[in-house]
């Protein structure tokens, strides 16, 4: 029992992780049906980048000088905003060319940027583990045999509330009703006056930009990350975002949760090596019997 | 029909380098050439045998390297001292690609009504799955040290060894073999019900095509191809482990079929020729050049950034590929023109059929 | 049994009855219509037939066969050929090679002949290549065979599509308006073609919206409106009937 709590709760936080990587997925597929192949390799960038901001904070000393919540939220903003440049790059120069392409030529280009980015960042930092510096103390509690850390707290807490922040965003804002409408037709919606390249560009911001979190906080409750981490990562976001209904963001937040249980506890009770084994049988499963996902509608085919 | 104003000097000098490969080990004695010729052969086999389920039937399988694993294990388990078991060579060169060519069924049957993107990450879950598998299963393939001390073929009692030579021959043999075969299929029955179900699946199944059917038939016979890769790869090295058939392989041999051309026999020549050059030769040398001027860059481990650029650039400016048709360029590109011809058309009511 | 019947054929979109129980029956060497506004559901009704959708309720007859909900495929290889409202050419294929492929279901040749080109298959496809120019000699396009079909003007497809349908020997063709984008000079050649497909044994069941062309070649007419048959007869009845006449001035009122 302890065992299976204990799971749960690292599932749990894992599951933050791949939640927030799922909903770039999940806004960049609902708006422009392309599996975002390179997104994976946003986040981790997003840790590469946190890591250099904090490097560079404390190199020139300031770290002791300045609050540390003040140095995170650099980092965190940093990571953010360019995470989200990388993003809106990444459409403009691979994907949107080919927006009127056969669906598979940008999946092709999309995988050609995830290994250049892949390799950028290989060239950058080289091939091993980079460490994620420690200045975010990390307290753990213990409920009998389980514990808890306050880093899986973070983890958490930050998922739900950015997905709320989004959700608030896209039912209630200009913007996010803009971007709506461009999912669900592009054509209408530019015939309604909105500018769809600047639309999908902000979606693509904002899903990157979401990353650069996944990415800082992965750092922080991995303490370190290597260029190659987003490959997994990002195939097991992807399923979450399939899982919980492509284009959903609650589903995407609730398939991560899924994604990550499955996981944990497959490592807990079979055996580490075959987690990412079930975790890509789920992700076979699902696409195969319920593409539409949790809590997706199954809608008829367009013909 | 041959058309031979068709052919440009360039198609000439394709073919007079086709002639001469089988006399090129009278002239290059070098061992280690030929070795890496005999790699840059397997790899070409691989590039043929995907590009019959991504170029002809227009499949996206990211996960190909499941089935070259296959292959590969198949013919390890039986021909070595893991099991105690030294099955013939030749025969198992047609067993090995039957089991792929089953195992193209087994995974492809459940996944061929998927869209097509979706299609592309299953598959890329597989060919994950089927190395970690390899990986999990330690007591029949030997765990992450796979299996080693794999029996080399025999040919009327001359034993292969450790001579690249007779595998050079026996591989352009197979890549003669497998063109042709190939070339066969593209100008067949099916292969015009591939060619069909690219441009149009719904016209295509109103034209009797089995649509299904013809898929489970390219994935299958494309993976058939890659077990056959798999014996002899597994025979030349004498060592199969499970990172050699990571998602790495299945990229480097769409690469190919990007870079030459999706769908042009030629151009999955040209393509993986072209690569292999890249890989075995091209970037080696670049970093033994850079470390004699004290560079110590290993230019090898960074292909991928190449492969990402070929992937990412060729899409974008020449879908069609160095070797491609003009029909797969209009088609990969959905032209401007044909849109304009159409828009005369859409004033008309538009509905769903 | 009927040679071609819908019984009572319901077709739903969710809340949409795109198709409300519509029975009509199809003679053998008849040519027979359905018109009906935009949005009648008469394409509906083509695509419950070769499989595309499947009924919600109802039966579809071919030739003593209850083929309602069957894949289209099956469909085909039972006889039943079509063309489409937006043209759905294989674009980038030649127009012999679109022939030839709508001669698929009628070819023998296995895995083992295509992987081999055996004698068997060799023969097979100099046959089928030479009725593939048979049908374009048919439909006047034989000056077209190698053109790649989006290449050619719009009239030239719709009559490419008939000719890659004729190629599955069909008993049934269904044509969904097939003078849609035609000048009068091009409608007057495909009613010379309709009659001639019919002539040579093809049953013909078509879709149009041009009167005077359904008018003209039609034996017998069946009329949708909101997915029901309001009526049949005839041409001359239909012109005469209040209901059809209803139908359509109601829409344009
Ligand atoms: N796949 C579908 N999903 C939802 N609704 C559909 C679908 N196909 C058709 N419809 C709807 O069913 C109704 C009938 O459409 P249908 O295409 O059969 O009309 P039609 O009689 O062929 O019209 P037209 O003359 O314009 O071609 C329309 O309201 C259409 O929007
Ligand atoms: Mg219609």
């Amino acid at each position: 029992m302890e065992l299976f709590i204990q799971q749960v709760i690292n599932g749990l936080s894992l599951g933050g992780i791949y939640a927030l990587i799922a909903l770039g997925y999940t806004m960049v597929y609902g708006i422009i049906e392309l599996i975002n192949f390179a997104h994976g390799d946003v986040y981790t960038l997003g840790s590469f980048f946190s890591i250099a901001i904090i490097g560079l904070l404390d190199a020139s000393g300031r770290l002791h000088g300045v609050p540390l919540l003040l140095v995170l939220a650099v980092a965190l903003a940093g990571s953010m905003i360019l995470c989200g440049i990388v993003g809106v790059l990444l459409e403009r120069l691979a994907y949107r060319r080919l927006r009127n392409a056969p669906r598979l030529a940008p999946l092709i280009t999309a995988i050609g940027a995830s290994f250049i980015l892949e390799n950028i960042m290989q060239l950058w930092r080289g091939p091993s583990p980079i460490p994620f510096p420690s200045v975010v103390p990390n307290v753990t509690w213990h409920f009998g045999g389980v514990n808890l850390s306050s880093n899986e707290v973070l983890v958490v807490v930050m998922a739900l509330f950015l997905m709320a922040v989004l959700q608030i965003f896209i039912y209630n804002t200009r913007l996010g009703k803009a971007m709506r409408a461009t999912a669900q037709d592009r054509d209408a919606a530019q015939l309604m006056g909105i500018n769809i390249n600047m639309t999908i560009a902000l979606t693509f911001f904002i899903g990157s930009a979401l990353a650069g979190v996944g990415g800082f906080v992965s750092g922080i409750y991995y303490g370190s990350t290597w260029f190659y981490n987003g490959f997994e990562a990002g195939l097991k976001a992807f399923t979450a975002a399939v899982l919980g209904g492509i284009g959903n963001v609650a589903g995407a937040m609730l398939g991560g949760f899924v994604i990550g249980m499955v996981e944990s506890l497959t490592a807990g009770f079979i055996s580490d090596q075959w987690a990412t084994v079930a975790v890509f049988l789920l992700l076979v499963l699902v696409l195969i019997f319920r593409p539409s996902g949790l809590l997706g509608e199954v809608l008829p085919d367009k013909v | 029909m041959l058309h031979w104003k068709k052919y440009r000097p360039i198609d000439w000098a394709l073919v007079a380098i086709a002639v001469f490969m089988p006399f090129l080990p009278l002239v290059d004695h070098n061992g280690g050439h030929i070795n890496v010729l005999v790699n840059a052969g397997i790899y070409m086999m691989l590039a043929i045998g995907l590009n019959i389920v991504v170029g002809f039937a227009g499949l996206l399988d990211l996960g190909y390297a499941a089935f070259f694993a296959i292959g590969s294990y198949t013919y390890a388990m039986v021909a070595s001292p893991q099991f105690g078991l030294h099955f013939s060579f030749w025969p198992m060169v047609l067993i090995s690609a039957f089991v792929a060519a089953i195992f193209g069924v087994i995974l492809g049957a459940p996944t061929l009504r998927l869209r097509g993107d979706y299609l592309a990450i299953v598959t890329l879950g597989f060919g994950e799955i089927v190395p970690q598998t390899f990986l999990n299963l330690a007591k029949y393939t030997g765990g992450p040290n796979g299996i080693s001390a794999i029996d080399q073929p025999k040919l009327f009692g001359y034993h292969f060894g450790l001579n690249p030579l007779p595998y050079y021959y026996l591989v352009l043999v197979l890549i003669a073999f497998s063109l042709i075969v190939a070339n066969n299929l593209r100008t067949s029955r099916l292969g015009r019900a591939w060619m069909a179900i690219r441009e149009d699946e719904i016209a295509a199944a109103h034209m009797g095509i089995n649509t299904t059917t013809a898929k489970l038939a390219a994935f299958s016979l494309g993976a058939s191809f890659s077990g056959l890769s798999g014996v002899v790869n597994a025979s030349l090295l004498t060592l199969v482990s499970p990172d050699q058939f990571k998602f790495n392989v299945s990229i480097t041999v769409l690469s190919m079929l990007v870079l030459g051309g999706m769908g042009s026999l030629p151009g999955v020549v040209v393509g993986s020729a072209l690569l292999s050059i890249l890989n075995f030769f091209i970037l080696p040398q670049a970093s033994n050049l850079a470390a004699t001027v004290g560079l110590h860059i290993d230019f090898t481990s960074y292909r991928f950034m190449l492969y990402g650029i070929i992937l990412v650039a060729v899409m974008l400016f020449k879908p069609e590929g160095l070797w491609g048709s003009e029909q797969r360029r209009a088609e990969l590109k959905e032209s401007d023109i044909t849109k304009a011809e159409n828009a005369e058309y859409e004033e008309m009511p538009r509905e769903t059929v | 049994m009927a040679f071609f019947a819908l019984k009572n054929v319901t077709k739903s979109f969710g809340g949409l009855v795109a198709v409300k129980t519509v029975s009509y029956e199809v003679q053998p060497g008849q040519i027979a219509a359905m018109i009906g506004p935009n949005g009648a559901g008469k394409s509906t009704a083509f695509n419950l037939v070769t499989g595309l959708y499947v009924p919600t309720s109802g039966e579809i007859e071919f030739n003593g066969q209850s083929i309602g909900g069957k894949k289209p495929d099956f469909v085909c290889k039972l006889g039943i050929a079509r063309t489409f409202q937006n043209i759905r050419l294989f674009a980038f294929m030649t127009a012999v090679e679109n022939v030839m492929a709508g001669r698929h279901v009628r070819m023998g040749a296995m895995l083992w002949d295509s992987l081999l080109h055996t004698p068997k298959q060799r023969a097979e496809e100099r046959h089928v290549r030479e009725k593939a120019m048979e049908l374009l000699r048919f439909v006047k396009l034989e000056r077209h065979a190698d053109d790649y079909a989006h290449n050619l003007p719009y009239g030239f497809q719709r009559r490419l599509e008939i000719a890659r349908a004729l190629a599955s020997d069909p008993t049934l063709l269904l044509l969904d308006e097939p003078a849609a984008g035609m000048n009068p000079r091009e409608k007057e050649d495909l009613m010379e073609l309709i009659r001639a497909i019919r002539d040579r044994g093809t049953t013909v069941f078509l879709i149009e919206h041009d009167m005077g062309l359904v008018m003209n070649i039609s034996e017998r007419i069946a009329v949708l409106d909101h997915g029901e048959k309001i009526a049949e007869g005839t041409p001359a009845e239909i012109r005469a009937d209040s209901r059809v006449i209803e139908a359509y001035l109601g829409k344009s009122a």
